[in-house]
C-alpha cells in the first residue's frame, strides 16, 4: 500500500513539471490558435543551455535560471515577430509546418553539437536528496519543482488576472479584430504571448535538465506530454493544466511501476481515456486566454 | 479564406487544362514507366520504386492537409501498421505479398476508424499534435508483439518472399535472375500504387465528394450551410488516407525486408519527408506531391551523406518555402505560365461573375473568366 502511495506521490510531484511544459503551448493556443511543434525541442534546447552555462562557469543551475528564461523570452519575441507573424491568417498548415521544420533544425543542431549521448545537468548533490514523510520518502528536488511550478502558475495566473498586458492578452484572444479599436496591436501582443510561452519552456528544461536525463531527440514526447496535460486539464485553464499534468504524470509512473517499458503507453493512455470521457478536459475554463 | 482557397465553387464544367493533351500525355508516361524493366538496369528501377514510394505517401498526405483541410502529423501510423500487416500476414497466415498488401490497407483503413473517432474530437491545430500521439500509441503497442520481435523487430523470411506472384514468369520472359525479377514485381507495384493515388485524387476532386472537399476547405462553416456533411467527408478522406499510406508502407517494407517499430513507425521518414516533399513541390495540387518527389529524391541522392547538417537544411529550406513560396514550386509555376496539367478546378462561366473578380485575380493571374 505504501509503495503505491508512494508511486502516486511521485507521479503528482511529476505533474508539476509536466504542468510547466504544458503552460506555454496553452498560452499560444489560447492567444493565436496555433500550436508550436518545436515546443518540445525548446525545452530541451533550454536544458542544454544551462548545461553549456553550468559547465562553463561551475556557478549552480538555480542561478543561470532567470537569464535562461530571458534569453528563451527574446528568443520567443523574434521568433513570432520575424518568422511566425508572416504565417498569420493563411489558415492552419503554415504554422504547423513552420514549427515542424524548425523542429528538426533544432534537434540536428543539437545532435551536431552534443552527440546522441545523454546529459544531465549537475546541481551539486540536491537531485537526490530526500525527506522522510511517515512512511513515504520525497525527493527534495522534485518538491521543489512542484512548488515553483505552482508558484509560476500563481504569477502567471495573477498577471493574466490583474495587470494590463493580461488583459490586451484575454482581449486578443477573445477577439483579435475589435482589439484593434481599441489601440491594442494584435502582433505586438502575439509577440509577447510567444516570449513568454517560450521563457516558460526555459523555466522547465532547466528544471527538466536537472531532475533526468536529457539527448537531443527528446523534444517531441516533451511537446506530446504538455498536449496531453493541456487536454486532459481543459482548454484554457491553468489550474486545469496543472492538474492535467498530475493526472498524466500519475500514468506514467504507475505504467513504469507495473512496467519500466508501460510508462509512455500509460500516459498516453490516460489522455484516450479523459477524451473519451470528458473531451472538453476535466476543469474547462469558461472564457479567457491561456 | 484560407491560403488554399483557389477553387471557385460553382456548377460549371472543370476548368479546361492549358494543356489539353495533359490526360493522354500522362497515360503515355504510365505506358512508358510499365515497360521501362525491359530496357533499363535493374539500379534505375530501384532509385524509381523510392521515387513512386515516396509520390504515393505524399499524393495521400496532399489530399488529406491540401484538400480535407486535416493537417495530419501522424500518418506514419499507418505506414507503420501496414508493414507489421504485411508482415504478420506472411509469417502467419502464410499469404503472398501483395494480397499482404492489400491486407496492409484494409487494416490501417479499419484502425483509422476507431483512432479517427478520438482525434476529430479536437480540432485545427491540436488535431494535428492528436495524430502524433496515436501514432506513438501505435508504435508503443507494436513494441509489444513478442510474436513480431517486440521493439527489436523481426526480418521477413525468405520463404515469404518467395510467395511473391509472378517472379516466375517474368524470369522466364525476360531472361533476368530471380533477384531481378522480383525487382521488376515490385517495381510494378509501386508504379500501381502510385497510379491509384493519383487517380483516385483527380477522380475524386473532380466528383461531387471532391466539390463538397473543395467546399469545405474553403470555408467549413459556408459549406455546411450549404448541405455539406463536413464531418463525413472529412471522415472518409481519413480512412482513405490510411488506406493508402498502410498498403504503401507495407510495399516498402516489402523491399526492406525487416520491420522494427522505430523504423516502420518512424516520424521524420513518413511524415516529416512526406510533409517536405508536399511543400516542396505544391501545397493542394494534385502536381505538387509528383514534382517535390523526384526533387526529394535528387536532394537526397546529392546531400544525405551530410547527416545531421542535411536534415538542418532540409528542415531550413521547409520554413522558407512555406513563408515565401507557400504554394510550393509547381505554385510558382502555375503562376509563371498558367499552367495546370490535372485540371480539377472548376472555373464558373463568364456570365456568372463580374468581369473583374478582385479575389480571385490575386490567384489566378491572367486567367481571370
Amino acid at each position: 500500500m505504501s509503495e503505491f502511495l508512494q508511486i502516486l506521490l511521485s507521479g503528482v510531484l511529476l505533474g508539476g513539471l509536466l504542468a510547466l511544459y504544458a503552460t506555454g503551448l496553452s498560452l499560444v493556443f489560447g492567444v493565436m490558435r496555433i500550436v508550436n511543434l518545436a515546443h518540445g525541442d525548446l525545452i530541451v534546447l533550454a536544458a542544454y543551455l544551462i548545461l553549456l552555462l553550468v559547465e562553463a562557469t561551475g556557478a549552480g543551475p538555480g542561478w543561470w535560471l532567470l537569464p535562461v528564461a530571458v534569453l528563451m523570452f527574446a528568443l520567443g519575441w523574434l521568433y513570432q515577430r520575424f518568422v511566425l507573424e508572416r504565417t498569420l491568417g493563411l489558415g492552419l498548415m503554415p504554422p504547423l509546418v513552420v514549427g515542424f521544420g524548425l523542429s528538426i533544425v533544432l534537434q540536428n543542431a543539437l545532435l551536431e553539437l552534443f552527440s546522441a549521448d545523454t546529459r544531465r545537468v549537475p546541481a551539486g548533490g540536491i537531485e537526490t536528496a530526500s525527506l522522510a514523510l511517515g512512511p513515504l520518502t520525497v525527493g527534495v528536488y522534485p518538491l521543489l519543482v512542484f512548488l515553483a511550478a505552482v508558484v509560476l502558475l500563481v504569477s502567471l495566473e495573477l498577471v493574466f488576472a490583474r495587470t494590463d498586458f493580461g488583459r490586451r492578452l484575454r482581449a486578443t484572444a477573445d477577439d483579435p479584430v475589435t482589439v484593434r479599436l481599441v489601440g491594442v496591436s494584435p502582433r505586438s501582443v502575439y509577440a509577447l504571448a510567444m516570449g513568454l510561452s517560450f521563457a516558460v519552456c526555459g523555466v522547465a528544461g532547466v528544471l527538466m535538465g536537472v531532475w533526468t536525463n536529457f539527448a537531443p531527440s527528446d523534444g517531441p514526447i516533451r511537446l506530446l506530454w504538455a498536449f496531453e496535460a493541456v487536454i486532459i486539464g481543459g482548454l484554457g485553464s491553468l489550474w486545469g493544466t496543472l492538474v492535467g499534468g498530475m493526472v498524466l504524470g500519475v500514468a506514467i509512473s504507475v505504467g513504469g511501476w507495473i512496467d519500466p517499458g508501460l510508462q509512455m503507453l500509460f500516459g498516453h493512455l490516460a489522455f484516450v481515456a479523459v477524451l473519451a470521457v470528458r473531451p472538453q478536459g476535466l476543469f474547462p475554463a469558461r472564457g479567457g486566454a491561456a | 479564406m484560407s491560403a488554399g482557397a483557389r477553387t471557385t465553387a460553382a456548377t460549371a464544367a472543370p476548368a479546361r487544362s492549358p494543356l489539353r493533351l495533359s490526360v493522354p500525355l500522362t497515360v503515355l508516361a504510365f505506358l512508358v514507366l510499365t515497360l521501362l524493366p525491359l530496357w533499363t538496369e535493374r539500379r534505375v528501377l530501384n532509385d524509381l520504386f523510392g521515387v513512386l514510394t515516396l509520390f504515393a505517401l505524399a499524393q495521400y498526405w496532399n489530399l488529406l492537409a491540401g484538400y480535407a483541410g486535416l493537417v495530419s502529423i501522424g500518418q506514419h501510423a499507418y505506414v507503420g501498421i501496414g508493414a507489421y500487416v504485411l508482415f504478420a500476414a506472411g509469417i502467419f497466415l502464410g499469404l503472398d505479398p501483395l494480397t499482404g498488401i492489400l491486407l496492409a490497407g484494409i487494416a490501417a483503413a479499419a484502425l483509422s476508424v476507431p483512432a479517427g473517432l478520438f482525434i476529430f474530437r479536437l480540432g485545427g491545430a491540436y488535431f494535428a499534435v492528436a495524430t502524433w500521439v496515436a501514432a506513438e500509441i501505435f508504435r508503443l503497442l507494436a513494441a509489444r508483439i513478442t510474436p513480431l520481435g517486440g521493439g527489436a523487430g523481426t526480418s521477413l523470411p525468405p520463404s515469404v518472399m518467395e510467395l511473391l506472384p509472378g517472379v516466375v514468369e517474368i524470369r522466364h520472359l525476360f531472361g533476368v535472375p530471380t533477384g531481378a525479377a522480383r525487382d521488376i514485381v515490385l517495381y510494378w507495384t509501386a508504379l500501381a500504387l502510385a497510379a491509384f493515388a493519383l487517380w483516385m485524387s483527380w477522380a475524386l476532386l473532380r466528383s461531387r465528394p471532391g466539390l463538397a472537399l473543395a467546399a469545405v476547405r474553403d470555408d467549413e462553416r459556408a459549406a455546411a450551410g450549404l448541405g455539406v456533411d463536413v464531418r463525413a467527408v472529412k471522415f472518409l478522406v481519413h480512412v482513405f488516407a490510411a488506406f493508402g499510406a498502410g498498403a504503401t508502407g507495407a510495399l516498402i517494407f516489402l523491399d526492406i525486408g525487416r520491420i522494427s517499430p522505430a523504423a516502420a513507425f518512424s516520424v521524420l521518414d513518413w511524415t516529416a519527408y512526406v510533409i517536405f516533399v508536399v511543400v516542396l513541390g505544391g501545397f493542394g495540387r494534385l502536381e505538387g506531391p509528383l514534382l517535390g518527389a523526384v526533387l526529394f529524391f535528387v536532394l537526397e541522392k546529392a546531400f544525405a551523406d551530410y547527416g545531421s547538417w542535411y536534415l538542418m537544411a532540409l528542415g531550413l529550406l521547409g520554413v522558407l518555402v512555406m513563408l515565401f513560396a507557400p504554394h510550393g514550386l509547381w505554385g510558382w509555376l502555375e503562376r509563371r505560365f498558367a499552367l495546370e496539367w490535372f485540371a480539377t478546378r472548376r472555373v464558373p462561366p463568364a456570365s456568372a461573375v463580374p468581369p473583374y473578380d478582385s479575389r480571385s485575380s490575386t490567384q489566378r493571374e491572367g486567367r481571370s473568366p
